[in-house]
């Protein structure tokens, strides 16, 4: 099947091409479910109250920016660069409300800016010249980092306003806490979810992503549509790392240095593919999950953390074996 | 069976394979019951230092009969890994926690929400900022540990003018700044005195201190005096001099007492190194909560783990050990 008729075929046939974008999950959903009712046998506390929402808490952050990651890996494209973008949105939150003094909100709304420049950045070097994003995003990686480096000139900021902490609170919801933080992150899924699979944008990115000559060809304006994402991403990425200032409570230069691995790892365990044009954000939140289940359920056993990387080696692996397998089936 | 099917029943089997195998590594988590559970957060998995950290710690807990958890970050400097760890052992139930924070000022929130729940916090090898945020701080007192080998340096020059090279660690890491200062006091010059001729950070990786040594000679080819934050530098530095067939006349002196250090030193690659007791740390640290669980008594304030000089060329006014010692007591 050729990309131009499989793009009419879904935009022919709806419930094709839902079928078509649920499928990729439904393995890791799979393991999900199954990872946790194995965690919850093996341990008394995987089950309990606040360890969902704990295991939530702890992958906000990383699944905040794997929702920019699948935007840019469903074009065909992927964003090395993006932990180190949201470590300098944070510590530039964090010092302009600190030491700027800027009020807190205006500090956040820069911080966010700041990370779709990043992100507009990108995309227009990825079109413009035009040049690979692995490359573009790998400069990008370490031009932010540099700067985050020398903003901060390596200092932890503290004593953070409370606006800029507040996402870190807690509230109670039943037996367990939750944190505000979460919930934030959820709606951004939820609404990437609805963005990608019910709106025109989004299936012009699938089809980008799936050909970006036959996109172009189909009337899409490619070129505006990808830098479009880049930025989109990069303000992702700025909640994210309002995200990330809330939970720790401090703004920290270190923050993010593998989180972009973190964020690819995630997206590829959710099923999306990695040339592009396949996969669900939907499935993204499940493979932040994953990730997120094996290491706290692992720790809960008293499995060293080496143990959980190998797992989160081999799972990965695993996915892709899966994604080009079922790729040839499709061919 | 259809195609669809296919991915997901691949992946279950997986997951269930993976589950069986953690299963038989772990160190048998459900069947523990009653045991008291003690948390070990190491800066990363790798270091050789933290390694030993950790057997230290599984000694005691065996011998203190409580459930040992450990986990580390991801690099030097990860934060965010260590206070998910820290949340985890908390749910997990843990009387206590050792932790070696990889950012002294951004752990503390984290701790602290772990002390609020009644778990003991005990810092190992590195105090956060505040101290006051831990129960108590089980450490290598690291400026001590840099005036032995500074004073050392001293007497070994027998007064002949020094230019010397400092091999440090990061900018704004504590370990690294008190030795640092430890050694100008001890070798009793100042911060800026014109005899160190040049400074570089090297992470205390081994290739990058031969970076950073080569480097120095290229800027001040009479270098005859290397201070290196740990022996993995001094060794890369080791390297570089030789290179430049200089290694009779410059003198190296670090700080750790791993292993591989003593070997150096035996091997006269090192002069001195000031010897720090991972093991004790940990041993200590493991003690000290299996006794909080006991009794309730809270460990508490600073517990000097101890530091000697090792250097097989003794020198007057400097109370030392030989290698054959430092090999008995090294890490690593």
């Amino acid at each position: 099947m050729t990309a131009t008729t499989s793009l009419t075929v879904r935009a022919k046939d709806p419930a094709a091409l839902r079928r078509l974008l649920t499928a990729p999950a439904a393995g890791p959903l799979a393991a999900l479910i199954l990872a946790s009712a194995f965690f919850s046998l093996s341990t008394e506390q995987f089950l309990s109250g606040g360890n969902f929402s704990l295991v939530l808490q702890q992958v906000m952050v990383v699944g905040t920016l794997a929702i920019g990651q699948t935007l840019i890996i469903l074009t065909a494209g992927i964003d090395l660069s993006c932990g180190a973008v949201m470590a300098f949105g944070g510590i530039l939150i964090a010092k302009l409300a600190v030491e700027g003094p800027l009020p807190p909100l205006l500090a956040i709304a820069l911080g966010i800016l700041a990370c779709g420049a990043f992100g507009l950045a990108n995309g227009l070097l990825v079109r413009a010249v035009p040049l690979p994003p692995f490359i573009v995003t790998l400069g990008m990686l370490n031009v932010a980092f540099a700067l985050t480096h020398i903003y901060s000139a390596e200092e932890t900021v503290t004593g953070l306003p409370e606006p800029l902490t507040f996402l870190g609170r807690t509230f109670p919801l039943g037996r367990t806490d939750v944190t505000y933080g979460s919930l934030v992150t959820i709606a951004l899924f939820l609404g990437f979810a609805y963005a990608l699979s019910s709106t025109a944008w989004g299936r012009h990115v699938y089809a980008l992503g799936n050909s970006s000559e036959s996109a172009r060809l189909s009337g899409i304006r490619v070129n505006r549509l990808t830098v479009g994402v880049y930025a989109i991403a990069g303000l992702v990425y700025g909640i994210a790392a309002l995200l990330l200032v809330s939970r720790t409570g401090v703004g920290d230069p270190q923050a993010g240095q593998t989180d972009n691995l973190d964020s690819i790892t995630a997206v590829v365990l959710g099923g999306t593919s990695l040339f592009g044009g396949r996969g669900t954000v939907l499935g993204t939140l499940v493979g932040v999950l994953i990730v997120g289940v094996f290491r706290n359920g692992l720790q809960l056993m008293g499995v060293s953390s080496v143990y959980q990387t190998l797992v989160t080696g081999v799972l990965v692996i695993l996915a892709v074996t899966v994604d080009q397998l079922s790729r040839k089936g499709t061919r | 069976m259809s195609r669809r099917d296919r991915p997901v029943l691949a992946v279950g089997a997986v997951v269930l394979a993976l589950s069986l195998t953690a299963c038989g590594s772990g160190s048998g988590g459900s069947q523990s019951g009653g045991k008291v559970k003690v948390g070990l957060i190491t800066k990363t998995d790798t270091n050789p230092y933290f390694v030993k950290v950790r057997q230290g710690a599984e000694q005691a807990a065996k011998a203190s009969n409580v459930e040992l958890s450990t986990a580390a970050g991801k690099f030097d400097g990860d934060n965010t890994s260590q206070v998910t760890a820290l949340e985890n052992m908390v749910a997990s139930g843990v009387k206590g926690v050792l932790i070696t924070p990889n950012d002294s000022k951004a752990i503390v929130p984290a701790i602290e929400k772990a002390r609020a729940k009644g778990v003991m916090v005990i810092a190992l090898d590195t105090p956060p900022e505040p101290q006051s945020a831990v129960d108590a701080l089980f450490a290598t007192d690291n400026v001590k540990a840099g005036e032995l080998i500074g004073a050392y340096a001293k007497a070994a020059m027998g007064g002949k003018p020094a230019k010397i090279a400092t091999l440090d660690l990061a900018p704004g890491v504590s370990v690294g700044v008190q030795r640092h200062k430890g050694f100008t006091e001890g070798f009793g010059v100042a911060a800026d005195d014109p005899s160190i001729a040049c400074s570089q950070d090297t992470g205390g990786d081994q290739a990058k201190g031969q970076t950073a040594m080569e480097n120095c000679l290229q800027k001040a080819p009479d270098i005859n005096l290397v201070y290196a934050i740990n022996e993995p530098a001094a060794l890369g530095a080791y390297t570089a001099i030789k290179a430049k067939g200089r290694e009779k006349d410059v003198m190296i002196v670090a700080i750790d007492g791993g292993c591989t250090g003593v070997q150096a030193v035996k091997d006269g690659k090192i002069a001195a190194t000031s010897q720090q007791y991972p093991l004790k740390m940990a041993a200590d640290g493991v003690k000290a909560i299996a006794n909080f669980a006991k009794s309730g008594d809270k460990a508490s304030g600073y517990t000097d783990t101890g530091v000697q000089l090792i250097t097989d060329k003794p020198q007057a006014g400097s109370e030392s050990k030989d290698s054959g010692f430092g090999r008995e007591n090294c890490w690593g």
